[in-house]
């Protein structure tokens, strides 16, 4: 089960019985396999996220200080000259290129270099919950009300209308301040309000409607297949037939939004940290790390550069390793992927879905 | 045509009252959302509490509460809880610079997206076409917040080119308006592009394998007459669609990242501001305007869609 490498032919099968025809998916793995643009930035993206979880390692052994120690009176050494870390006057020191301040440090004399992987594994922990949050929740959405149709159609239908009609930094605002100002208190989970799964949750509800509901409108058109009505009359319960022959069926729309909602996800949560409605101090992550050098610009560049080339480094990782995959999987699919926010259902309405 | 704007404008009542609802719910149970505790300032008495608790109406029950507000939103009379001054006014005066960033920015996504994507699309799988995908790919991955921090620092700040945020009255100062207007507008539209450029990429691609496209070719047409009038005319389709979502949603303050970082003062700055503070009010009326947006550039959509493509009809 090598894959085979671009330009390769697959060796003549000698022995053994009759080569079946090549499944969907060794398909797609062998026109993934070609793309080696669409693996480079995969791995560019996989090594962000090794660097980032190696954070302690870093922090530990190389720069010999912590993500949240403060170092604003003390002094570095660098080239044979002694430097403070934090100028009297507030501006930091910039990036030294050795182990102590790689990066320089910030206006609270704080390793920038470690800051900036902490706060990754922080910002891209909360894209993988939240990614997964709305994959779970809108499979279930986007399935039940394909399938079951009806009532419970149009009550989860207008349920993501309303979400939808909100542009997603605007709703993530207000539940990001109105849920930081006392957590969230769900009965079975409590989460408190510095957590991390507050944001993620969040992010991961507000893009929820962007995928259930192209889902939904697969399964309804699913649903009216043979081989549904054939597994009907077998007499299989309503679930099984989802597990056993729609979900299988979305498999591919599935896997390509996973990267696609993992990029959206890591820029919202950028966003919302941002505006103060992510990521709570002094937890690190890209977005806050980002405000806080926006607020000092034009004293200390670094501060900004280093977040945000970081974060675009990952997301562009994701969003052209997600194109290739996209391709890969269905290479008719062009338009849908990016235009995932075009099928909206409150404003682009009937009229035109009927046509 | 009257048949599909009445349907329109009853759905947007529906989609109004049910988004004024949950706006209205959600700041009634969150916590902390207690209006009347901020409202009567950090030293006051239980007494006091209640007695702007009661002038106020926050002892009453919660469906008199949100017909209320809504009657008083309704003849713009609102106010906020924290600043006590008239939402509705407010709003009209964060709209100028809202309204400047979403038209400005608006017609420089729309066209260099158009641009990238046909040229993207008539060298598909050359090097034109794979130069601008990386860019457009890079465009996309880029948080706006980001880049415009970088343009203030670079242009602005180092270079002098261009003044640092803030926003000047087109009337008052056209000059200095497009001025000031010219980084913002750049730091929202790049996203945009790389989206409407990959989008459109496709759609043209995918229109080129059409019947009618070989037809045109047929009877002779110059590539440049098939290109305009018939290729590009149908895949505008998913671009207007896009534009006008993504034009309503900016004029609603989705923007509020750019404003902010621009100091631009727009509506989105003003709902940020107004939801740090759980003022009630301004966010009700914020959502709506975004609502409103939403739903009447949707059947503007609808409209240019029956006049991009003959075989689509407004009424059903």
């Amino acid at each position: 089960m090598t894959p085979l490498r671009p330009g390769m032919r697959s060796p003549p099968a000698t022995k053994g019985p009759p080569p079946a025809g090549r499944g969907p998916w060794r398909l797609a793995w062998r026109r993934l396999a070609r793309s080696r643009a669409t693996l480079a930035f995969g791995g560019l993206f996989l090594a962000v996220v090794v660097l980032c979880l190696l954070a302690p390692v870093y922090a530990h052994d190389i720069a010999h200080t912590g993500p949240n120690d403060n170092h604003i009176t003390e002094t570095v050494k660098v080239g044979g000259k002694t430097l403070e870390v934090v100028s009297p006057t507030g501006v930091p020191i910039g990036p030294t290129w050795h182990s102590r301040f790689f990066l320089g440090a910030d206006a609270n004399g704080r390793d920038v270099a470690v800051r900036l992987l902490y706060g990754g594994r922080n910002s891209l922990e909360i894209g993988a919950i939240a990614t997964l949050i709305t994959m779970l929740l809108a499979v279930l959405i986007g399935t039940s009300a394909g399938y079951f149709r009806g009532v419970t159609d149009g009550v989860l239908s207008r349920l993501l209308d309303v979400i939808w009609a909100f542009p997603p930094i605007l709703l993530g605002v207000a539940l990001g301040v109105a849920l930081a100002v006392g957590g969230l208190d769900l009965g079975v989970v409590k989460l408190h309000s510095g957590s991390l799964l507050l944001p993620a949750l969040i992010v991961g509800v507000v893009f929820v409607p962007y995928v259930a509901r192209p889902l939904r409108g697969q399964v309804l058109s699913l649903r009216r297949r043979e081989f549904v009505d054939a597994a009907r009359v077998q007499g299989r319960g309503h679930l099984r037939i989802l597990a056993e022959e729609i979900l299988p069926n979305l498999t591919s729309t599935i896997v390509v939004f996973i990267p696609l909602m993992l990029a959206n996800a890591i820029l919202l949560e950028a966003g919302l940290s941002y505006l103060g409605a992510g990521v709570q101090d002094p937890n690190p992550s890209w977005g806050t790390m980002l405000a806080e050098g926006i607020r000092l610009t034009p004293g200390a560049i670094h501060l900004v550069l280093a977040p945000g080339l970081m974060l675009v480094v990952a997301v562009l990782g994701v969003n052209v390793f997600g194109d290739g995959l996209r391709d890969a999987l269905d290479p008719r699919a062009g338009q849908r992927a990016i235009a995932m926010r075009l099928p909206r259902p409150t404003t682009a309405g009937a009229a035109v879905e009927e046509a | 045509m009257a048949g599909f704007l009445a349907r329109r404008l009853a759905g947007m009542a529906a989609v109004l009252l049910a988004i004024s609802l949950l706006t209205f719910l959600i700041f009634q149970v969150i916590p902390g959302g207690d209006p009347a505790v901020r409202m009567a300032g950090r030293l006051a008495t239980p007494q006091q509490v209640q007695d702007v608790r009661h002038a106020w109406g926050f002892d009453r029950p919660v469906y008199d509460q949100y017909l209320t507000t809504m009657e008083k939103v309704l003849n713009g009379s609102v106010v906020s809880y924290s600043q006590q001054i008239n939402v509705e006014e407010e709003i009209l005066r964060s709209l100028p610079p809202t309204l400047s960033l979403a038209v400005g920015a608006g017609v420089i996504w729309l066209f260099f997206g158009v641009l990238f994507g046909v040229l993207s699309a008539i060298t598909a799988g050359r090097f034109v076409d794979r130069s601008l995908t990386v860019v457009a790919l890079v465009g996309v991955s880029t948080p706006a917040f980001f880049l415009g921090a970088l343009l203030l620092y670079y242009l602005g700040y180092r270079l002098e080119l261009l003044p640092l945020g803030g926003y000047v009255h087109l009337t008052s100062d056209p000059w200095g308006w497009f001025t000031h207007m010219l980084m913002p507008w750049l730091a929202l539209s790049v996203a945009f592009i790389g989206v409407y450029a990959r989008v459109l990429r496709s759609s043209v691609l995918d229109t080129m394998g059409e019947d009618y496209v070989r037809t045109a070719h047929a009877k002779g047409l110059s590539e440049r007459r098939v290109l305009v009038r018939h290729v590009l005319r149908n895949s505008m389709i998913p671009i207007v669609t896009l534009w006008g979502l993504d034009f309503a949603a900016v004029v609603g303050g989705g923007a509020i990242v750019i404003e902010s970082v621009f100091d631009l003062h727009g509506v989105g700055q003003y709902a940020a501001e107004s939801i740090a503070r759980l003022d009630v009010p301004p966010v009700l009326v914020v959502t709506l305007l975004v609502a409103c947006a939403v739903v009447v550039l949707g059947a503007v959509v609808d409209i240019l869609y029956a006049a991009l493509d003959p075989r689509i009809r407004l009424a059903r």
